[in-house]
Order: structure tokens, then sequence, then C-alpha cells
């Protein structure tokens, strides 16, 4: 690498931050100078008006539009951006999944029709399915255990951030983390890969673990419920400190055990936390991409909805299949959303 | 409550002294099971990626004949793998320096941009009356469950053919080149970034004492002036919160990157290099081991000095919504 080839990224990069400069500061600026100068006006014109010589200008009708025009451009850039970035590629790609291949003929529901009898995508399907089942559910359950077992133990901020750590590491990062647990080397060669030599010690046969379906959906699974657990972790962990020392002083009078404790108590009180988590974990498995990707690159029977749309859309430039699946992974979220909703509006209202 | 630990004495004597004996023991059985299943789960959260740290400091011959735990019983220490992925001249050694930089320059405009936009939003919907302010956020707040999968084939298309409506042309391609395919990635990220962001800053903006503002406009401050002088200082930990959430997803993201940045060696992220030699180089673990450490190396760093912002912003993120 030499500076000739990082000279250009660089001063993209410079340009870059000087829009950022411009735009942000000269939004500021322009709301801080434009609104002063009006006013000098106006109060210009008053004194014209103590004088004598011109009608009065309207008053009274000026504070409201005023402060619409302060939201207007406070919200300007999001609106724009979202409706650049997000609404309007929504709309279009609801009316792309109506249409064929290369968007220039109406198909009709067809496109539908072919993700539920194509039997690759049923797999596709059924796949996902898995993984939305069991990623929230073990890496739930792990989180909670971890979060109540190290409760006010030793070094407790120690054991939390080993396992938040893998939440910083990249889906790819991960995936080859993984890729080398499950390396293979032939029987009677030394073992690479940390599974395959358990297995050995274990006096078993090596496996190529990737390569059987519907095992190597499960080792994919892994990588993810090892990256989600230490978010689990947390949030449970803080939910579970929250709750009221003297219910946990009263339990403990009464002698209930820890078993007791665990399913009377900490589970009824860290419910709220417990559906945000299990919420937040299901919307993110469904869109999981990033490790099937590295791990098989969905073949072997690994493939799953984010990645077939990747696939159609991008590599056969088929986008109206495409679309279709990117419409049904947003139906599936939808329930999700409109749960989400409801929360916060009794929270706001609450 | 006697009735259930008949053995605990009730007098207020007793109440200074530790609990009873068989409670004691259970309670130190418990705590043993629980250190032990603990630890275990530590340990399988960690092994793995001390692994491939300690493969990475082995030889190439080593990483690919032995497993790395007999790297203890035959230290054998080496940077020249780290020295081959990131300035390896050959075409399949990985250049990872080249791409670190591409991460870089990916990742600083989309974290500053979202957060500038976000915070101004945030404001806007907390603190100006407006009509409709309601309905905004609540759209901006459902919009950031969508999945961006539904907005990536009409974005490409935005900016590789522009905009036009029954034949007019409203916004002609951007006709992006190399290193200026950077603006259509960091335009991506903001955009996607955005509804969380919002949504994350509005959570802590909405909560400063109305008083503050009152006062404020009391002694005729503009909305620009609250903003800038007591707004944006007294949300310096959800700035830095979201800092960090934007600059992990942006840095570790590999989808958004493949689709608006594409595969070359001018703008193509760490991740996206990774995954290739992944899949093209799959049993080079020499130089996986390696890449895979320098792209991790950044935001472990970010993440353990900033840990603490982190974690306040995930509880509020979450919890509240």
């Amino acid at each position: 690498m030499d500076f000739a080839d990082i000279s250009p990224k660089l001063t993209v990069l410079v340009y870059g931050l000087v829009a950022f400069a411009v735009v942000v500061g000269g939004l500021l600026l322009l709301l801080d100078v434009v609104p002063t100068y009006f006013a000098r006006r106006r109060e210009r014109q008053l004194i014209a008006v103590a004088a004598g010589d011109v009608p009065a200008p309207p008053s009274g009708r000026l504070r409201k539009p005023r402060e619409f025009g302060y939201a207007f451009f406070f919200l300007l850039p999001v609106v724009v951006l979202l409706l650049i970035g997000l609404v309007v590629p929504v709309v279009r790609t609801l009316v792309l999944s109506l249409k064929n291949g290369d968007g220039s003929e109406w198909v009709g529901l067809s496109n539908y029709g072919w993700l539920f009898s194509n039997g690759d995508i049923l797999n596709v399907l059924w796949n996902s399915l898995l993984w939305v089942v069991l990623v929230p559910l073990v890496a739930t359950t792990v989180g909670l255990l971890y979060a109540v077992m190290v409760d006010r133990a030793r070094f407790e901020a120690v054991a939390k951030s080993l396992i938040f750590l893998p939440m910083a590491i990249s889906f790819v990062g991960a995936s080859i983390i993984w890729r080398f647990v499950y390396a293979y080397r032939g029987e009677g060669q030394d073992q690479i890969g940390l599974l395959n030599q358990i297995v050995v010690w274990l006096g078993g046969t090596p496996q190529q673990w990737l390569l059987e379906s519907p095992l190597n959906t499960l080792l994919l699974i892994v990588v993810m419920v090892w990256i989600q657990a230490g978010f689990a972790m947390v949030i449970l962990s803080a939910a579970i400190k929250a709750i009221p020392g003297d219910i946990v002083e009263a339990a403990r009078l009464d002698g209930v055990t820890a078993w007791q404790m665990f399913w009377r108590i900490t589970l009824p009180s860290i419910r709220p936390a417990l559906i945000v988590v299990i919420v937040a974990i299901t919307v993110a498995t469904m869109k999981i991409f990033d490790i099937v990707r590295t791990m098989t690159n969905g073949n072997y029977d690994t493939n799953v909805i984010a990645l077939e749309m990747y696939n159609q859309a991008f590599r056969y430039q088929e986008t109206g299949q495409g679309s279709a699946l990117a419409v049904f992974l947003f139906i599936l979220v939808i329930p999700i959303v409109i749960f989400q909703i409801r929360n916060l509006r009794r929270q706001r209202e609450g | 409550m006697a009735t259930t630990t008949p053995v605990l004495p009730a007098t207020t004597s007793a109440e200074a002294m530790p609990k009873t004996v068989a409670g004691r023991v259970r309670r130190r059985l418990n705590t043993r099971a629980a250190t032990v299943i603990s630890i275990l789960i530590a340990l399988l959260w960690t092994v793995p990626t001390f692994g491939l740290f300690i493969s990475s400091l082995r030889p190439e011959d080593a990483i690919k004949t032995t497993g790395w735990w007999t790297f203890f019983s035959d230290p054998k220490l080496t940077l020249e793998n780290y020295n081959e992925v990131l300035f390896g001249q050959s075409a399949s050694s990985g250049q990872l320096a080249n791409y670190f930089v591409n991460s870089l320059v990916i990742t600083i405009p989309s974290v500053l941009f979202p957060v500038a936009f976000a915070a101004m939003a945030a404001y806007a919907l907390s603190w100006i009356q407006f009509r409709g302010r309601e309905w905004i956020y609540i759209g901006i707040f459902a919009l950031q469950i969508v999945p961006l999968q539904m907005a990536l084939v009409p974005l490409l298309s935005f900016f590789s053919r522009g905009v036009s409506l029954a034949g007019i042309t409203l916004m002609p391609a951007w006709q992006l080149e190399d290193e200026q395919k950077f603006i259509q990635v960091w335009f991506a990220h903001t955009c996607f970034a955005l509804p969380f962001a919002v949504f994350l800053l509005h959570n802590f903006v909405s909560q400063l004492p109305g008083e503050l503002m009152e006062a404020a406009r009391v002694d005729g401050a503009s909305h620009p002036k609250i903003f800038r002088t007591i707004v944006l200082p007294l949300i310096t930990p959800a700035l830095a919160s979201l800092t960090i959430f934007q600059f992990l997803w942006v840095w570790n993201d590999l989808l958004v990157a493949l689709i608006f940045a594409g595969g070359g060696d001018e703008t193509a992220p760490l991740t996206v290099r990774l995954a290739e030699l992944a899949g093209t180089r799959g049993n080079e673990w020499q130089r996986l081991t390696s890449g895979a450490f320098v792209s991790i190396v950044i935001p472990l760093i970010v993440f353990l000095s900033l840990q603490r912002y982190f974690v306040r912003g995930l509880l509020t993120g979450s919890v509240k919504g």
C-alpha cells in the first residue's frame, strides 16, 4: 500500500467532512441568522410605526408560523432522507414484487406463488423458521441464566464483559472464528478445529460439520446465539438489579429456595425486559445474512430468507422474486411493529 | 412466615447473625453449582476468540497441521501473518491495509451524519410545538422495524439510474465511480440508521426538564440557541452511546457495503474483503485468523473503553421501547 492508493480515498473523506460541516453548521447558522434578521426588520418597522409614517404591520399571527418554520428545518434532513432512503423504496419494492425479473412486465402474484411452491425456497423458509425459533429461545435462556448466576458474584463486571464481548465482533469475524472451531482434517491427521479435536479426544471420528444438514444449520445458529446472548444478559441483568430489594428480602425471610425465588419473584418481575429482549433478538434473527453467507454461502441446505433475497435480487438479477422475498420478510415483522407501537402508546399515556 | 422456616429464631438478636446453618449450606451449594456453570459458559464464550488470536500469531505450517492448543507445549510466535495479510503484495495475500482505510472512510461520515441529523430531529420532536408532531414521531418509530432488505433494490437503482416518472427524468443518475462510491455508502448507512437514532435520542431529549427550556425561551433564546447551548451538552452521554452503536453497526456491516460499495479495493470495507477471503481461500487459516483479528481489534478497543456508554444506550434504547 502506498500513499497514491489512499490519497483519492482521503480526498473523498475530506469532501464528506466538509459537506457535513456545511450542511449541519449551515442549517443551524441559517436558523440563527434569518429569524434575527426578520426580528430586526420588524423592530425597525415598529419604530417607523411609532414615528407615524407607516401603517402597522399585522401582528399576532407571527409566533405560530415561526415555530413551524423551525420545526420544518430541524426535521428537514431526517424527513427527506427517510423519504428517499426508506419510504419510497419500500413502496417501490412492493410494486417490483408484482413485476417480472427486470421490472418490465406485470406478473401479478406469481412471484409469491413461486415463493411457496419452489422446493428450494420452501427449504429456505423452513431454515429461517428454525433460526427464528431457536436463536431467541436459546440466547435469552443463556443470557438469563448467566445474569442470575453472576448477579452480585465476585468479578461480576469482568464475567459480564466476557459474554458481552462478542457483540463488538462483526458477524463476518464471528463466522471466521467459528469456522475455525468447526474446521475439519481427515481421520488420523491432527485436527485443527476445536470441536473435532474434542470429538477425537472422546473417541469419535471427526466430522465435516458444515456439510451435513440439518446439523449445519444448528451449528450456524450457535454463532448467532454466541453473539446475542450478551445482549440478553445485559438487559436482563439490569432488570434483575431493578427488582425492589424489599420484595427479595421478604421472600428470603419466607425461606423460599433459589429455585422458587427464580420462578416466583425474578421471572415475573423482569417480564417486560424479557419481552423486549425476545422481540429484539427475533427481529435481528429474521434478517440474518452475514453468518450464513460467510460460513456456507447458503450451500448444503443452510440458506435463509435474507441471503436468498440478496442472491435473487443482486446475483441473479431477479428483482421481482427478490422483492417478493423482501416483502415476505416485512410481513413477518409487521405483527412485531404493531406490538411495539402499542407498547409505545401505552407508555406515553401511562 | 415462621411456618416455613421453623429453625429461624424469631428474636431480634438473631437478625444480626447469618442465616440458619441449613440455609447457609444450601446457598453455598447453589453458589457452587452456579459458579461452575457460569465459568463453563464464560469459557465457551471466550475460548473460540482466544483460539483465533493464538492461531493468528503462529507460523503458517503450524496453524495448518496442528491445533492451536498445542501452542502451549510448543510455543512459536510470529507476526509474519499480520505483515502478509496487511501489506503483502500478491493478489491473494489480503492487502487488508487498503481495506482498513476503506472501512475508516466509510465509517466516519456514516456515523457523523445520522447522529447530527437525529439530534436535531429529536429536539424538534420534543420541544418545538407544531401540529402532527406525534404522527411524524410514530412514523419514524415504525420505520425502525422495516427490514432494510425492503429498500435495497430501489435505493441502488436510485443511485445508478436516477429517478424518472412517466419518461421525464426527475433526477439523473449519480454515476459515481471508484472512490466516489463512498458517497452512496454514506447515504445508505445514514438513511438506514435514522429511525433508531431519532428514537434513541428522543428518549433522552424529551426527558430533559421542561422548566429549563421554558426559562431559556423567556430569556429570548431561539430554538437553535437552546439546541446548541443547552440540549447538546446535556445529552452528550446519549450522543456517545449512539455514536458507539452506529460505529459498531457500520464497521461490522456486510450487506450494505456489498451492495453499495461493490467488491473492489477502492471502496470495499474489511468485512467484504474478509468474507471474500473466507469464500475463496477458506483453508488459508494463517490469513483468515490474522485478517479476522485486524477487523475485530478496533471495535474491541472502542467497545471496551466505552462500554459504560454502550450499556446505558442499550438500556434506554430497548427497555423504553
